[in-house]
């Protein structure tokens, strides 16, 4: 299990090690959209900016582990929304508090509609969601999907794939992830925004898997888990994890030029 | 249905339009022009067909005396299709089948047009068909099939299909159309669970695993266990990597008494042997095939194959065929096998070799290349599992082409982990760069990244003469490496053009 630490991080000054707890949540039903791509790439980066991080499979029934500093989520299908949102439900007051007291999280598609006040399906029944994100999403015939680049001012460009019906609107005053170019795209088509970015939360319909193209996200999702742990985010590098990790950024950059040079 | 005064088509003999005589020659003529033209889409002579006379296709397969057996699913369509194509003939039918990779209703209204003498007769005894999980669907609208053979379901183009749980959807209705016998994957749930749905068929019948072995053949269900070889999961909630150890029929708590009896089970596999239960024995065979994924496909093969059999010896007991004096032509194809056991399927399987793609072997400068065509997770990962990486140079090509799929998500469900001690010496296609930030996050050496395509595949297969080759390929990354190989060494023509 730990063959993945073959370049294992300088201890602290101390020997001195600094854990960092990450939740994926409902890794077995949510996780469609190559979303364990996420997860695989929160816990890289936080080996090579020298933290020790714990990765929680958290499924339904699953306890919370006995620390929690970053949650990330995936999308599903509509089966499997069913599967979990009993145990959401149950778990929605935890949830709040820990957004409140902003824990970093990633909510992708599915999850990120749920983390919303509500849907409404197509034949107009009002589902329910856990309040986190002041939006609502409403379903609709026509699917939003292809190559998607959109725009913000704290990560820069943002570089994925789309693939949603449902459409999400915000509550005003509720800011975006980013903003898209055209119509048709993005949350529901129509506003030009895409995602939604309350305290630390993101949530987003972006995937492709969204962090390893966007090395800017993943670290500020590592830097907030850490400045809440840990009280500041110091990496603590050799000069073998600063060089592996100029690397990734390196074809991570070749990867996110390509990307948002092919079609739709 | 008195007083109404509409008419419908029989769809057992569709209703022939005034100039249906014409469709083969038209429909030849076309397919020539655009040949000579150097058009090259398969497809175009069948839109044409099918735009002059939508009757063709049901028209001419019902001259079929033993029908057509339908094969579909995510992963394996194409090698199961030639399997049991190749069998049947083995035993002495005819068989028209759809060439690899025109697997839509218009690819095979071509391949027909291809095959029918211009009188639009159709000189076989049986179809075997390929075709998609959506085009299964619309074919199914207008052709019943006697057989079908449902695979698997596995999140493969979600652009495409959508969830997976639709594309089982889409499945349902193969089953529910067809009339003689339903043969499905028992290991997989989506796919077991069609029974139900079969109403109008004489019998289901299964395929299925031995239980020592399903660990190899996981279902989508078991796609999470990708997090656990990569994460530094605790146990809290599970730990996957070791669910992945135990098996997925173990993780999902089943039992064999809860399934039902499989007609042909995979009991054991070796390097190029396979043993299968059938009628209570087991026999064990060589095979030519690549890849232990493709061996449960083979007992998939034998299980329609017997399907076939069984049906004909029917037939013959209750005089179907004599019965059909009517059509003359029908009553002299019937065919004639002679007797059938298990001991001669096991012969013809031992000759079927890989198709298109599926471990397809190229002698190129003194090395072995192997072409591993990769669609989808599922199917990227039975290949990593298949063929290791020891004492071959690997190269991985993805391109995302409507046909291949443009979302990468499907890179971060597979786990490449089992590369790393061999690293990847070539990483090309237009997505080569994804898909090396992929493998960087899994720590997988990667020699050189270069999106030309042509030029890297030369420089591959010149690299360390005598070295035998690994290349996964998305499908239109599969094309451009065969035509640039076919400029350096013989491959073979495996019916899907350039």
């Amino acid at each position: 299990m730990n063959e993945h630490m073959q370049t294992p991080a300088p201890a602290g000054r101390d020997g001195e090690t600094r854990p960092i707890d990450v939740v994926s949540l409902y890794p077995r039903d949510m996780n469609i959209y190559g979303d364990s791509g996420n997860v695989l790439t929160v816990t890289r980066r936080l080996a090579l900016y020298g933290y020790e991080p714990h990765v929680h499979e958290i499924n339904q029934g699953d306890p919370w582990p006995g620390r929690v500093d970053m949650i990330l989520g995936g999308g599903g299908q509509d089966t499997g929304q069913k599967k979990i949102i009993d145990d959401l439900f149950r778990r929605a007051d935890d949830l709040r508090a820990f957004a409140a007291d902003g824990v970093p999280m990633l909510m992708i598609c599915g999850l990120y509609q749920l983390f919303g006040d509500y849907f409404e399906t197509i034949d107009g029944t009002r589902l329910d969601g856990i309040g986190i994100i002041g939006a609502h999403t409403i379903g609709r015939d026509v699917r939003m999907i292809g190559n998607l680049v959109e725009h913000s001012a704290q990560f820069g460009d943002v570089i994925g794939y789309e693939n949603h019906s449902g459409q999400t609107f915000l509550d005003d005053g509720v800011e975006p992830l980013g903003h898209v170019d055209h119509d048709g795209t993005g949350n529901n088509g129509e506003d030009h925004t895409e995602g939604a970015r309350v305290n630390n939360v993101i949530g987003t319909y972006m995937h492709g898997s969204l962090l390893p193209k966007n090395p800017a996200i993943s670290d500020f999702l590592i830097r907030a888990a850490a400045e809440r742990r840990h009280g500041a985010f110091e990496p603590r590098q050799g000069d073998a994890q600063r060089d592996e990790l100029a690397r990734i950024d390196g074809v991570a950059a070749r990867a996110r030029k390509v990307a948002a040079s092919r079609p739709r | 249905m008195p007083g109404s005064t509409t008419t419908r088509p029989n769809p057992k003999r569709p209703r022939r339009p005034w100039n249906a005589f014409a469709t083969p020659l038209i429909g030849k003529a076309v397919r020539r022009a655009a040949r000579l033209a150097h058009f090259g889409g398969s497809a175009f002579p069948g839109r044409v067909a099918e735009t002059i006379d939508p009757g063709f296709l049901a028209r001419t397969l019902a001259q079929l005396p033993l029908g057509v057996v339908l094969v579909s699913g995510t992963n394996g369509k194409t090698t199961t299709t030639r399997m049991v194509a190749t069998m049947l003939e083995g035993l002495g039918l005819r068989v028209f089948t759809n060439p690899t990779g025109s697997n839509f209703t218009r690819g095979v209204v071509s391949a027909l047009l291809d095959k029918v003498s211009l009188g639009g007769r159709l000189d076989a005894d049986i179809a075997v068909l390929e075709l998609d999980e959506a085009y299964a669907v619309h074919f199914v609208r207008q052709v019943r099939p006697r057989h079908c053979l449902l695979l698997n379901v596995m999140r493969d183009q979600l652009d495409r299909f959508g969830e997976i749980d639709n594309t089982a959807r889409l499945l349902g209705h193969v089953a529910e159309a067809t009339t003689g016998t339903v043969v499905l994957n028992r290991e997989d749930p989506r796919i077991a669970a069609l029974a139900g749905l079969a109403a109008q068929a004489r019998s289901i019948r299964y395929f299925g695993l031995d239980e020592g072995l399903r660990s190899f053949f996981p279902s989508d269900d078991d796609m999470t266990t990708t997090v656990s070889s990569t994460g530094l999961s605790d146990g809290q909630g599970g730990d996957a990597s070791t669910a992945a150890d135990d098996g997925p029929a173990a993780e999902r708590g089943e039992s064999p008494a809860d399934m039902p009896p499989a007609d042909v089970t995979l009991m054991a596999v070796g390097d190029h042997e396979a043993t299968f239960r059938m009628d209570g024995a087991d026999l064990t065979t060589s095979v030519r095939l690549e890849g232990v994924y493709n061996l449960y496909n083979a007992a998939a093969a034998l299980a329609v194959v017997r399907a076939v059999l069984d049906d004909l010896a029917a037939r013959r007991a209750s005089g179907a065929f004599a019965a059909a004096g009517s059509d003359a032509r029908a009553a002299a194809a019937a065919p004639s096998i002679g007797t059938v056991d298990n001991r001669r399927l096991m012969r013809v399987l031992s000759t079927v070799t890989p198709a298109f793609g599926r471990g397809e072997a190229i002698d190129v400068n003194g090395s072995t290349v192997e072409l591993l065509l990769v669609k989808n997770p599922m199917g990227f990962r039975l290949s990593l599992a298949s063929f290791r990486p020891e004492g071959h140079d690997t190269m991985i090509c993805i391109n995302d082409e409507y046909a291949d799929g443009r979302d990468m998500s499907w890179l971060w469900d597979v786990d490449f982990t089992s590369l790393r001690g061999t690293g990847v010496a070539l990483v090309s296609g237009v997505r080569a760069w994804d898909m090396a930030l992929r493998l960087e996050y899994d720590q997988v050496p990667v020699g050189e990244v270069d999106t030309a395509l042509d030029d890297a595949v030369e420089r591959f297969v010149a690299m360390n003469p005598g070295t035998p080759k690994h290349i996964y390929c998305t499908y239109t990354a599969m094309l451009a490496v065969r035509a640039r190989l076919g400029r350096i060494t013989e491959v073979a023509d495996a019916g899907v053009g350039r």
